[in-house]
């Protein structure tokens, strides 16, 4: 189920998000005092290139680093193998990506 | 009843790490879509972010600021044994990421609320 | 101690690899007695036909292990007053491993995975050659000396929900031998060795749950071998190794 390069990937995709994960914890903890709204939302984030790189990278991360982890319980609780596991993984991989980019497009550029 | 083999700290610390990875790629396209709000309905996105406001769904986000910290402080602690041959205290490191990752979630939900 | 005053009540799992049941035997207690004892009284005094595996009864073999109470065992080191549940006492076959009959497993698929992780010697000498010098500190004979004590037992195998989950996968006992010789300079394969626990099934597999180094009676620590190639494998592949 885990060769190792997905072994490498998955990990290499953790290291990169763990500074991210702090910036995402602290932001949370920061921006929900008072309460949410889509304009102080979009206030901060729209037309900014640092948000948008910083949850682009995060979204790539971690589609890649959630469709690995997700094809281990799969194939180890399911039993699935071969090439159903590889089109299941590439398919959720390629589902978060794409969800994933259009939310981080959509509170920063568009 | 738990099986006896699986009653030590580093198997609960294994399926704590499992069970928060899961939940939170299943609560991802969630995640993604509300913000997609923003682009499509922005108004939807309005309401969504009141009706997030009522103390649930606070306990709720404070669930899940836990278990993405948990998975945050459990990844850290398996690395660590991995790559950096941290083979000594597994279990208090396992135990330490539960605490700091209460901790976390306890400043959301007490500034949230 | 008396007999039948004080009577274990002692649950056996019997059947073949198309299933089976527990059935009940009431064995007369005694003192120091081993759960390997009240399995050859069972097979001695009651029903000759009970199948079970042993041989050095000194844990030194590593053929008698099973599931006592729903945890793997060396039975002849486990003292029944140790694992008792009032009278009770529960010894059924190995996890994780076809069953031949009773208690006996079949090992086959185990040491199988042992060749498939190379881990077998592969020398470089010949007998006409000079003993190699290992030094007792070098930083690799110490690693290895930490993995070497296994005796083969399959404790760890059957504990592991990794195998469980995942039957290509190696498992502990394998990959803890692969550790070893990894760390073995007088081993002339090591990067077949990195190669072999690299394929699927391999350690990258290891969800490092600890039950191997939890229940190993001989206090190895599986995991961190396993922990080990790990990190060996990382660095070959990046070109540092």
């Amino acid at each position: 189920m885990l060769t190792l390069r997905l072994f490498i990937l998955q990990r290499v995709t953790a290291l990169i998000m763990a500074p991210l994960v702090v910036g995402h914890l602290a932001l949370m903890i920061y921006a929900i005092r008072g309460g949410l709204s889509t304009g102080a939302i979009l206030a901060r984030t729209q037309g900014s290139w640092p948000w948008a790189l910083f949850y682009g990278t995060f979204v790539v991360a971690v589609s890649v680093h959630a469709a690995i982890g997700l094809r281990v319980i799969v194939g180890e609780a399911l039993k699935f193998r071969g090439a159903l596991l590889d089109v299941l993984s590439l398919a959720f991989c390629a589902f978060l990506l794409i969800a994933g980019l259009r939310a981080v497009l959509s509170v920063t550029m568009l | 009843m738990m099986r006896p083999h699986r009653s030590h700290p580093l198997w609960l610390a294994y399926i704590l790490h499992r069970l928060s990875g899961l939940a939170l790629a299943i609560f991802l396209p969630a995640h993604f879509y509300v913000l997609s709000l923003a682009l499509t309905a922005p108004n939807d996105l309005d309401g969504f972010l009141h009706w997030a406001d009522k103390p649930l769904v606070k306990v709720a986000e404070f669930g899940l600021v836990f278990l993405l910290a948990v998975h945050f402080f459990g990844g850290l602690r398996l690395m660590a044994f991995e790559l950096l041959a941290w083979s000594k205290d597994q279990k208090t490191l396992a135990a330490a990421s539960v605490a700091f990752s209460f901790l976390i979630a306890a400043s959301f939900l007490l500034r949230a609320i | 101690m008396a007999f039948g005053s004080n009577t274990l009540d002692v649950s056996v799992w019997r059947g073949d690899a198309d299933g089976g049941k527990f059935e009940s035997f009431q064995v007369p207690s005694q003192e120091s007695q081993t759960i390997l004892d009240v399995v050859v009284w069972i097979q001695q005094k009651i029903d000759p036909s009970l199948a079970y595996r042993y041989a050095c009864r000194v844990g030194m073999c590593g053929s008698c292990a099973m599931s006592v109470n729903g945890q793997p065992r060396w039975t002849c080191r486990t003292h029944v007053q140790k694992v008792l549940r009032g009278r009770r006492v529960e010894i059924a076959p190995l996890r994780n491993l076809p069953v031949i009959k009773d208690l006996a497993t079949d090992m086959d698929p185990f040491f199988e995975k042992w060749v498939r992780a190379e881990g077998v010697f592969h020398p470089t000498l010949t007998r006409n050659d000079e003993i190699a010098r290992v030094s007792p500190v070098d930083q690799r004979r110490v690693e290895a000396d930490a993995a070497v004590e296994c005796i083969n037992c399959a404790i760890c195998y059957a504990s592991c929900d990794t195998v469980q989950g995942n039957p290509d996968y190696l498992g502990p006992a394998a990959l803890n031998r692969a550790w070893t010789l990894v760390n073995d300079v007088k081993d002339g394969k090591r990067s077949s060795i990195l190669e072999a626990v690299s394929q699927e099934g391999g350690c990258h597999n290891c969800h490092s749950q600890g039950s191997c180094a939890k229940f190993c009676p001989n206090e190895l620590s599986p995991i961190t071998s396993i922990a080990g190639l790990k990190r060996e494998t990382t660095k070959s592949f990046f070109g540092r190794g």
